[in-house]
């Protein structure tokens, strides 16, 4: 659902790669595209702004400078400011004793009727007796649509037939539904194309006359910019209570809520998630925060990433790159931490751009946590001399390893080949964020280590290990020279 | 255009008076307008001003309030500010730029019903739920019933509770013939019936209601492409027209709406629906910047009758001209 929503984000979290410190300056940059991403995701543009101020006021501050890794921080903030803004959480109806009323209000097509049908299956749910109320005399067969749905719930509904007065209609079915001992009265009132004084007026009149106990504005998830002109003059019109956003089941981003939230300040109750009755779900900030930001995935892999390598083990071991130590005991350490169940192939499919590669280890095409398994047998195989320096490893002591290993002699050879291709690479990661970590993982898939077409990360050949050729091999030492007076420079 | 040149019954103030089409489609756009004129007048209170990031930032705020979207209102702001970077500017040259852009970006060829050679012309009609379909329907009817043309109407959304009733009573007030089909019965079925009756009745055109639904439902979509087969099959070059109905208030979800059906249903065009509103109907311009989509026509009101036929330089010229015409 999330997929065609993330290019802009996507786009702010690459800005923000590989700076190692967060300047003000380019955490403005990253600002300006969140920016952008809202107005995508159709947040009002005076509720961007307020909202961007909020954030840079707090991201200014020095949670953000002390943090190790600044752009998951900047980017932390807004999810966290996001959160705070959508809430507090009140799915409660707030039902009385005895007869609780509530009205649903909105512009036409935005799903009223039917929230009324899916709040009464709500209300079923829980054990209370609802009836339906066909106060919209205004479009064609609305009640005869309000009477649709109170069949298919097994639900009372009161309409006039022929009525033009919607209050009228609304205190006949007060008083029928305390006749009947009915619980919970829903008042489907009319929609308008657009908000006009005509309308306003009625639903105060039902509002002043019928006395509801909870008002809620219904709001289609698809509502662009004029969110903020509806939502204040029916929070002008009427005392809201809560808000529904409905149509969330497909790919709008429901940047509106935010709008609606900013103008009315009422909690936000529900959200409609498909066409069949029981589609109406408590609403939820976080989920909601990360739909609007449209970077759920970014914000996923980062949570992820934060439980594959502890922030202490992380710094113990950039340190020891940094010192140009990475060794196959460090490297173990990372496969380790990759071959956790379920993580590895998580991991990928969060990052942009690879689920196909996900998909494929669905499809049995590849085994990434049993080859991360294997590595790691391989290199428990060794002596600790061996870890620290692979080059002593000769036919005999190779032998050796693979038989402890239970692997073929070749599987050894192609671990320490990977490894040399690693080790640099895992050099220059030492002191990014995450997201330069995550980009080092595309590059060592890239290096065939955890070729998706390839099969197995180790491919063993049929015939006798391939030795480098000399040329290789100078290659590989000049590569490996190259590095250390790169790392020299930098440090 | 002779249907739009007549006066609308008028309720508040006495603004229709200018009558035709333009007044119509203006007294759709005049909320529009009104932003963009005040806020724009805002801008050049002092008279002229220096073109400097605050000038620039107010200008995008406007454009974006439009629902244009954040890509194309900066696009059209970058292009003022490499024009009229550190200069003090007049209001109208800036205006210009801006009707100039917008322009640039909407405009196509006027585009009306494709009508079938001979035979009846079918016209599917598809978009999200809620959108405004069956009210399009009704006005589309009215316009060609206005015409002198016979029109029956196929009753396809058999999902939503009392769609069907819904389509009944307009077909009742307007005078339109009308296939139904039974509550959750296949809509391809009731669409074929639909161009049956057309075919026997020898009417002029025939319309067919869609259930709303989400472009991300895929098996709901393939019904559409279904549905454009089942009609294909009776009269080959239909259906003649697919329309998309596009909620006005909608924002850049539209985007992914015309991407959705016209994959789905191959549309020829949309319907702007309930631009009546304070809403802007902006996203149309991003829209008409990806997909070869035009707006057929725009939903100005509540009443049948309130349809108006989109033409880019009205809708340009109709955001603007009350404020040139005051300034010149």
């Amino acid at each position: 659902m999330f997929e065609s929503l993330q290019d802009g984000l996507q786009s702010a979290v690459k800005t923000l790669r590989g700076k190692g410190k967060l300047t003000e300056a380019n955490m403005r940059d990253a600002l300006g595209l969140v920016e952008k991403s809202l107005l995508e995701a159709d947040v009002s543009y005076e509720v961007v702004q307020a909202f961007m101020g909020q954030v840079t006021e707090r991201a200014l501050g020095t949670r953000v400078l002390l943090s190790l890794d600044p752009s998951e921080e900047v980017i932390g903030i807004v999810r966290d400011e996001l959160i705070n803004i959508l809430g507090p959480v009140d799915p409660s109806l707030h039902l009385r004793g005895e007869l609780t009323t509530l009205m649903l209000c909105g512009l036409q097509g935005s799903g009223k009727t039917t929230t009324c049908g899916k709040l009464a299956q709500l209300l079923l749910n829980n054990n209370a007796q609802p009836m339906l109320v066909a106060a919209d005399l205004q479009r064609p067969a609305a009640i005869d649509q309000l009477h649709v749905l109170g069949e298919q719930l097994g639900v009372p509904v009161y309409s006039e037939k022929g009525a033009n007065d919607p209050v009228r209609v609304c205190q006949d079915a007060v008083k029928k539904a305390k006749q009947e001992g009915v619980q919970v009265l829903i008042l489907d009132t009319a929609g308008r194309l657009a908000i006009d004084d005509e309308l306003m007026r009625q639903l105060q009149a039902i509002d002043q006359r019928v006395g509801p106990d909870q008002v809620y504005f219904v709001v289609d998830g698809m509502t662009g910019q004029d969110a903020v002109n509806s939502a204040k003059a029916f929070n002008d019109a009427l005392e809201l209570d809560g808000v529904i956003m409905t149509k969330l089941d497909g790919d709008a981003r429901g940047g509106a809520l935010m709008s609606v939230k900013h103008i009315t300040g009422v909690p936000i109750k529900f959200i409609g998630t498909g066409e069949h009755l029981d589609a109406l779900e408590p609403f939820r900030p976080d989920g909601m925060a990360g739909r609007i930001l449209g970077m759920g995935d970014i914000l996923a892999l980062v949570d992820t990433a934060r439980q594959v390598v502890t922030e202490k083990q992380q710094e113990a071991l950039e340190a020891k790159i940094r010192a140009g130590e990475f060794t196959l005991d460090d490297f173990k350490v990372q496969l380790e931490s990759f071959s956790k169940p379920g993580l590895m192939k998580k991991m990928i499919g969060l990052m942009p751009g690879m689920g196909e590669m996900a998909k494929m280890m669905d499809g049995g095409g590849m085994d990434a946590e049993g080859d991360a398994r294997r590595l790691i047998a391989i290199i428990n195989s060794m002596t600790h001399g061996e870890r620290r320096n692979p080059k002593v490893i000769d036919p005999s002591r190779r032998g050796r390893i693979a038989a402890g290993a239970g692997v073929v002699p070749q599987q050894v050879n192609e671990l320490v080949k990977q490894f040399n291709v690693v080790a640099p690479i895992m050099k220059s990661m030492a002191g990014q964020g995450m997201a330069g970590r995550m980009q080092a993982i595309q590059q060592l898939q890239q290096s065939g280590m955890m070729d998706p077409g390839g099969g197995p990360g180790i491919r063993t050949k049929k015939g006798t290990g391939k030795r480098l050729t000399p040329k290789e091999k100078a290659k590989m030492k000049k590569q490996r020279e190259k590095e250390r007076r790169r790392r020299r420079r930098g440090s | 255009m002779g249907i739009f040149d007549r006066k609308k019954p008028d309720k508040a103030g006495d603004k229709t008076a200018q009558g035709g089409f333009l007044g119509l489609f203006k007294r759709g756009l005049e909320k529009t307008s009104q932003l963009l004129q005040t806020d724009v007048r805002d801008l050049f209170k002092e008279g002229d001003r220096l073109v400097d990031d605050d000038f620039l930032n107010e200008l995008f705020a406007i454009l974006v309030k439009t629902d244009m979207g954040a890509g194309p209102a900066a696009e059209i702001r970058d292009k003022i500010k490499a024009d009229f970077r550190s200069r003090k500017i007049e209001m109208a040259d800036a205006l210009q730029t801006v009707k100039d852009q917008l322009l640039e970006l909407m405009q196509q060829p006027e585009a009306p019903i494709d009508r079938a050679a001979s035979g009846p012309t079918v016209i599917l009609v598809v978009g999200v739920n809620g959108s405004g379909k069956t009210t399009s329907i009704a006005k589309l009817t009215k316009m060609f019933i206005n015409e002198g043309s016979q029109v029956v109407l196929g009753a396809a959304d058999t999902f939503r509770a009392a769609a069907v009733q819904q389509l009944t009573i307009w077909a009742e007030r307007l005078g339109a013939e009308i296939v139904k089909g039974e509550p959750s019965s296949d809509p391809a079925s009731v669409a074929h019936r639909a161009v049956a009756r057309a075919i026997e009745l020898n009417a002029d055109v025939c319309i067919i209601d869609t259930a709303g639904r989400l472009q991300t439902q895929t098996s709901l979509m393939q019904e559409l492409g279904k549905i454009r087969r089942v009609i294909g099959k009776q009269i080959p070059d239909a259906p003649h027209e697919a329309i998309l109905v596009l909620d006005a208030t909608a924002g850049q979800n539209g985007i992914s709406q015309a991407r959705g059906f016209s994959e789905a249903a191959d549309c020829s065009g949309i319907v702007l629906a309930k631009i009546d509103g304070s809403a802007k109907g902006g996203v149309v311009i991003p829209i008409r910047r990806e997909f070869n989509l035009p707006v057929k026509f725009v939903g100005v009101g509540e009443q049948a009758e309130d349809l108006a036929l989109f033409n880019a330089h009205d809708f340009v010229e109709a955001m603007f001209a009350e404020h040139f015409a005051g300034q010149r």
